[in-house]
């Protein structure tokens, strides 16, 4: 075989990652490739091209190749573009706060109840301010769940009460107080325009003007939500797409037996 | 359509006449009541528009005006007739006057309801003959420039603000859409007026304002021409202000307008009376204008099981068409929604998809379809989500559905972007030629899993229909049977904008458009 000592090399590279210099990996490490798609307002051709590949450069990718373009109807053009990107970054030096607990299913959910807090949990949740949309919190609260992880309704020890969408602040911190909640739950699926930072931080606010924030357990959750958000606006956590009841139950429950939870940042 | 599936034709002749008793026991309750919105419709239809010094629209202030004094209940026409007996100003002038504070209308002496009639017909007849003048204007486009084929390639624009909608809209158009949906700001359907004017600021979407409507009307109209296709225009008759938007819909040549009342009860916490008897007048109106309603039985699946709950959909599509041909709707422009929503880890959920599909277009053969593409499995994986939305454009070029509101690979992450509907639109376009007449090649084996699938939704829907009718609707509703979400019978907004009409109630549109276009 023509190329056999090349792959020998390769296969000897792809065996010392530096994890200190890592970059995009196409068919060989270190390659660098990316695939990019985007859109520029202006029409196709050569000079179009030639500009998206411009761009590319100044993102720091390498030999830039537009794969295909098209013209989008009003002379704005649609590119597929790879390039082998020059940058390199330290794996061994990030570090990205997450809510770290230990995840429990919803038996262990139950007995956890049933021998530490021994008392039945109540969770008030809500996808509020204009916000319509019910999936995320319905998925986390209702009896149902979502793909095969059933919701909080369904645990036994626990109390969901699910307000719904369109939930003003001030209800859900009303039914909070009324119900005696341990925890409130908020979901944020619109995220246009930052309406949602707007709206948690409102809450936040309403707590603290109400005295009861240090109360309550506060728990956001939304595809656009992460821990690290949900920690800088005042939250104690944050769970973002991938969730399931049983992570934010987990949560709550071991927070609220006040078992000592590991640093965030580790 | 000959029976591919099988059904028993005696099933579904159960189902259908046991939702038109469902909605014949519904309609008795409408019949007997008027809403605000309704009465502000009427006000529109007569030519009231705009907004006072402090952005009230005039109709909500002259409803007000007339329900403060006690006059509602004799509908909003006979106060506008009589005014204009009692005064011998035109019906412009006196919403002038009452705007500005110059004239308060249930003061006056009150002529007999023969006499207002008299009055306020001619001018009912005018405004009915400019929504024609539209309804033409539509047939005469159809018949020179032509249409899209079926299944419509239905894309939504959603950026918030009308001139940058345009720009999309026109994109869209010229890279193959037939239909145009300008999505609402996010809760518009909880106001209970209609914003004025062009808007550039909105959250997911953008305001449903008259204006609006007429800039995007007029983009597409150009499009149209260009690309020698006609292009339509979707909105939402829906939430609070239902019937109004029907009007601002038919007034400006809407196309498509979403008209759902179950939807605003479950989805959007509206009071069943207010919107059951709103969505009777608008549906008048959506008929009337040759516009197709598109209804929101997709939006169960949502929040309920696809697979689970399938029957649900079915049973409300009955209940939908029978609303619709107690408002003098058309079979043509029945547009009853469904959408492609099993979790794509079911084992062969193609076929119970595909069984779903195909049997909705045996029900309802001459129904324009509108088929909803997945959302609710759809992830930031855009590869994984476009081979999904292929999966939903074949089927519906082999089921024969209408409207194709089309799946967009970022479903899950954000509104779409430029490049987003021209890959949708390409992947729809790819689908629908290739496979064009799959519908017409295959046979489907007996009792095999698509036929039974298909009569076992079907027997469950006639079951929960007579459920249905034996509890009633409301009680149904109250029970959560739809979607899964419990509301109340005198829960929910906008229950206060509902009263009883009284024997004199005189609102001149019902009985013209019950008349159908002469």
């Amino acid at each position: 075989m023509l190329h056999a000592d090349t792959s020998k090399a390769d296969a000897v590279a792809a065996s010392t990652v530096d994890l200190t210099k890592i970059k995009p990996y196409g068919d060989t490490l270190n390659d660098g490739m990316m695939q990019l798609s985007f859109t520029l307002p202006i029409p196709e051709g050569e000079e179009a091209n030639e500009a998206a590949k411009l761009i590319a450069k100044k993102m720091g990718l390498e030999e830039p190749a537009v794969v295909y373009s098209n013209d989008l109807g009003i002379g704005y053009t649609f590119f597929i573009l790879y390039g082998k990107c020059r940058h390199t970054v330290d794996y061994t030096a990030i570090k990205v706060p997450k809510v770290d607990v230990d995840v429990m299913n919803r038996q262990q959910c139950e007995k956890y109840i049933s021998d530490n807090i021994k008392r039945d949990v109540v969770i008030v949740g809500a996808c509020t301010g204009t916000d319509a949309h019910t999936v995320g919190i319905d998925a986390i609260m209702n009896m149902k769940g979502f793909h095969g992880h059933f919701g909080l309704e369904r645990y036994q020890g626990i109390e969901a009460i699910n307000m719904g969408s369109q939930v003003s602040n001030e209800l859900l911190v009303a039914k909070a107080i009324e119900t005696n909640a341990d925890a409130i739950l908020v979901s944020q699926i619109v995220t246009q325009k930052d309406v949602h930072i707007t709206n948690m931080t409102n809450l936040v606010e309403l707590l603290e003007a109400e005295g009861i924030r240090d109360r309550v357990i506060l728990v956001c959750g939304g595809p656009r939500i992460s821990h690290e958000i949900a920690q800088e606006l005042g939250y104690d956590a944050g769970f973002g797409p991938n969730s399931y009841a049983e992570d934010v139950a987990s949560f709550v429950l071991t927070e609220m037996a006040g078992k000592k939870r590991k640093p965030l940042l580790h | 359509m000959k029976n591919i599936l099988n059904l028993d034709p005696k099933v579904i002749e159960n189902a259908r006449s046991c939702a038109a008793r469902i909605a014949e026991s519904i309609q008795t309750f409408i019949d007997m009541h008027t809403t605000v919105s309704i009465e502000r419709t009427v006000l529109r239809l007569l030519g009231a528009d705009g907004v006072n010094d402090v952005d009230i629209p005039i109709p909500n202030i002259v409803v007000d005006i007339i329900k403060d004094g006690g006059g509602l209940t004799r509908g909003a026409a006979y106060w506008i007739g009589n005014a204009m007996i009692q005064t011998g100003l035109s019906c412009q002038e006196i919403l002038e006057k009452i705007a500005a504070d110059e004239l308060d209308i249930t003061k006056l002496s009150m002529a007999s309801t023969e006499k207002v009639q008299e009055k306020i017909l001619p001018l009912a007849v005018e405004a009915l003959e400019k929504i024609r003048n539209e309804t033409s204007k539509r047939e005469q486009y159809l018949a020179t420039i032509g249409e899209g084929r079926q299944p419509y390639l239905y894309v939504i624009i959603a950026t918030g603000n009308i001139y940058e909608d345009v720009i999309q809209a026109q994109a869209a158009a010229r890279q193959g859409a037939d239909i145009i949906a300008v999505i609402r700001t996010t809760a518009q359907s909880l106001l209970d007026y209609v914003p004025y004017g062009p808007t550039t600021e909105g959250f997911g979407g953008t305001y449903a304002t008259q204006e609006n409507f007429r800039i995007m009307r007029k983009a597409l109209d150009e499009a149209g021409e260009e690309v020698r296709r006609y292009i339509r225009l979707c909105n939402y008759s829906s939430g609070l202000c239902m019937p109004e938007i029907a009007a601002m819909g038919a007034q400006e040549r809407l196309d498509v307008m979403l008209n759902d009342a179950l939807y605003g009860i479950l989805f959007r916490d509206i009071n069943m009376k207010r919107t059951l008897v709103d969505q009777f007048f608008s549906r008048l109106i959506i008929g009337y204008s040759g516009i197709i309603f598109n209804s929101g039985e997709d939006n169960y699946l949502t929040t309920a099981d696809a697979y689970e709950e399938a029957h649900t959909v079915l049973a409300s599509q009955f209940i939908n068409e029978q609303f619709a041909v107690r408002a003098n709707i058309k079979e043509e422009q029945m547009g009853l929604g469904h959408a492609f929503e099993m979790d794509p880890d079911i084992e062969n959920g193609f076929l119970y998809e595909l069984a779903q599909a195909l049997m909705t277009r045996e029900i309802f053969p001459k129904a324009p379809l509108k088929y909803m593409p997945p959302t609710k499995f759809m992830t930031g994986n855009i590869f994984k989500g476009h081979i999904q939305d292929a999966l939903f454009n074949l089927i519906s070029v082999w089921s024969g559905q209408s409207l194709q509101l089309l799946g967009m690979l970022t479903e899950a992450i954000h509104t779409p972007h430029l490049q987003d509907r021209m890959l949708s639109i390409e992947n729809a376009k790819y689908i629908f030629n290739n496979a064009r007449d799959i519908g017409e090649e295959i046979e489907y084996k007996r009792g095999g899993i698509i036929q039974t699938r298909a009569q076992f939704v079907l027997e469950k829907a006639n079951n929960l229909l007579h459920e249905i009718e034996r509890e009633g609707l409301f009680s149904t509703i109250e029970k959560g049977k739809f979607g899964g979400v419990k509301r109340l019978r005198d829960g929910g907004k906008g229950l206060d904008g509902v009263f009883i009409k009284d024997e004199n109630y005189f609102n001149p549109f019902i009985d013209l458009m019950l008349g159908g276009v002469k």
